[in-house]
């Protein structure tokens, strides 16, 4: 059952990828490098449990921290990029209350 | 075959890894078929918490040391606490960006509707 | 690919890849500052560093083939060489003859500390990790030299005053980054000093360190990180890192043995393997979080110089 589960991840961590090397615009591929992060970790577990070592578990823990501060980096300074508005022309977005 | 408090944790757990893994492949799927970007977010978002949640509790319920159901929670409260900010940050990121939304412009899709 | 921006994206899964290799492997300490080091600290720096020198590459206006030709043929011979050594884990090569049953044998016994790993890092080949901190505080000081700017404190009420205005847009943010700093920091202890018992030590827990330090200043702004870490104060503590791992040595030295010598540390030789690994683990904690902290307090600095330049000039 565990390596059921194994196979089923992996086989979304390539759906990941392929959706980053597509992606038209930028944040595609951030979402798609931030979903590749997550499924990362549960994959870390449940090889710490197939494998049979729960030392695992630790770096799964280390992984979920370095992906949020990761994505929150990028997001930080993706203010200062030049961002390329895809084909659609730009429309007006409604003021934040 | 004798019921056994074993045999039922092991189908608990069983379904639990089972669910877990229907919703990331789901997840999967919906990340490449989905039109626009913030309907992606969308699958993303949804479907990696629940399913990393399901898979973590499947897994917690095989465990035999004390610890590694502590480290387990641990990564279940991390997980259910960092993964939808994540994804709030970068739909805020995109909007403020200036990335348009799919919206409908299609006349005959209006007539119809 | 001309966007750098992607380029860096994708050298943080090539990262998390070879991380996930160590750890099929089985080598968690490796994956572990893989992962921490590859995936997080340099993507970071290597995005604020975008950030000042512009996103896409420059038009090459020639194209490199003789530098194609130089790196193929001595990749093809550096390739050829390596036909030559024994295949990958068999088990007549002289490593796993005479090197590696040594250390997996008499390390309890010697050093008495179960993860085999930290035993040769910090015990055995003790000179060496010592040169690796020192190469870590020298590479502090080069970015100290090169890159520290000078502030004035008028900027500071202009930045904070920013800093004021982005909390309204950050809110969400800035709430989680509160609850969740305590426990990165809680963390980062415990891989510390769990080295002795499963994948940990001192590098990587000074990496987990200095990067809640990070998203600290990433989302509070860097002044308000600046008054709550002098870098002063880093400074001293990147410096008294090196100087507890040195002072050691000294003292083994003092009291009669070799240099890093632990043995003599402590009336019982086990008791005075751990004091010496606690020790220099410490250390090496220590210098790796402050030079990491200065590293990044030194481009985000220089980042906010070049803002405020901008912003002033288009008044």
């Amino acid at each position: 059952m565990l390596i059921g589960a194994t196979i089923a991840i992996l086989v979304v961590m390539i759906l990941a990828i392929t959706r980053g090397i597509i992606g038209p615009t930028l944040y595609d591929r951030i979402l798609a490098v931030n979903m590749f992060g997550t499924k990362t970790v549960l994959l870390l577990s449940l090889l710490g449990f197939v494998m049979g070592r729960p030392h695992f578990l630790d770096i799964a823990i280390v992984y979920a921290l370095i992906n949020f501060i990761s994505m929150i980096g990028v997001l930080r300074y993706s203010n200062s990029f030049a961002f390329e508005p895809p084909t659609q022309e730009k429309e007006k977005l409604p003021e934040e209350p | 075959m004798p019921f056994d408090i074993n045999n039922v944790i092991d189908i608990m757990s069983a379904i639990c890894l089972l669910i877990g893994s229907f919703l990331c492949v789901s997840g999967g799927v919906g990340i490449l078929r989905f039109p626009d970007f913030y309907t992606r977010i969308h699958a993303v978002g949804v479907t990696d918490t629940l399913g990393s949640g399901t898979i973590l509790i499947g897994l917690m319920l095989q465990c035999h040391e004390s610890l590694v159901f502590v480290k387990l929670v641990m990564i279940l409260l991390m997980t259910i606490f960092i993964s939808p900010i994540a994804c709030h940050a970068l739909a805020k990121a995109a909007t403020l960006s200036g990335l348009p939304p799919l919206l409908c412009n299609n006349k005959e899709l209006e007539k119809k509707l | 690919m001309k966007d750098l921006v992607a380029v860096v994206m994708l050298a943080g899964i090539y990262s998390l890849l070879s991380a996930s290799f160590f750890v099929v492997m089985d080598a968690a300490d490796v994956a572990f500052t893989e992962a921490s080091v590859g995936a997080g600290i340099s993507t970071l720096l290597m995005l604020v560093a975008i950030t000042m020198t512009g996103r896409s590459e420059h038009l090459v206006r020639h194209k490199p083939m003789l530098a194609l030709v130089v790196v193929t043929i001595i990749g093809g011979l550096l390739i050829y060489g390596t036909l030559d050594m024994p295949h990958f884990g068999a088990v007549d090569s002289p490593i796993h003859g005479y090197v590696a049953p040594r250390y997996i044998n008499d390390s309890m016994q010697e050093v008495g500390v179960i993860n085999i790993v930290t035993s040769v890092l910090a015990s055995y080949r003790a000179f060496d990790t010592f040169g690796e901190v020192v190469v870590i505080f020298t590479a502090g000081i080069g970015v100290l030299v090169l890159l520290s700017v000078e502030r004035r404190p008028e900027d500071d009420a202009e930045i904070d005053s920013l800093n004021k205005a982005m909390h309204e847009q950050q809110l969400i943010l800035r709430i989680a980054t509160k609850m969740l700093i305590p426990f990165i920091l809680l963390f980062a202890l415990y891989v510390q000093f769990h080295g002795d018992f499963g994948p940990g030590g001192g590098f990587q827990a000074g990496v987990i360190f200095a990067s809640a330090i990070i998203l600290y200043a990433m989302l509070f702004g860097l002044s308000t990180a600046r008054r709550v870490i002098n870098q002063s104060f880093i400074q001293l503590v990147a410096a008294i890192g090196v100087l507890l791992f040195g002072s050691t040595g000294l003292v083994s030295l003092l009291n009669g043995g070799n240099f890093l010598d632990y043995n003599v540390l402590f009336v019982d030789p086990i008791a005075g393997q751990h004091l010496g690994i606690f020790l220099i683990e410490w250390g090496v904690g220590c210098t790796v979080a402050s030079v990491i902290v200065l590293i990044f307090f030194n481009f985000a600095g220089r980042r906010e110089n070049y803002k405020r330049k901008k912003h002033r000039e288009t008044k």
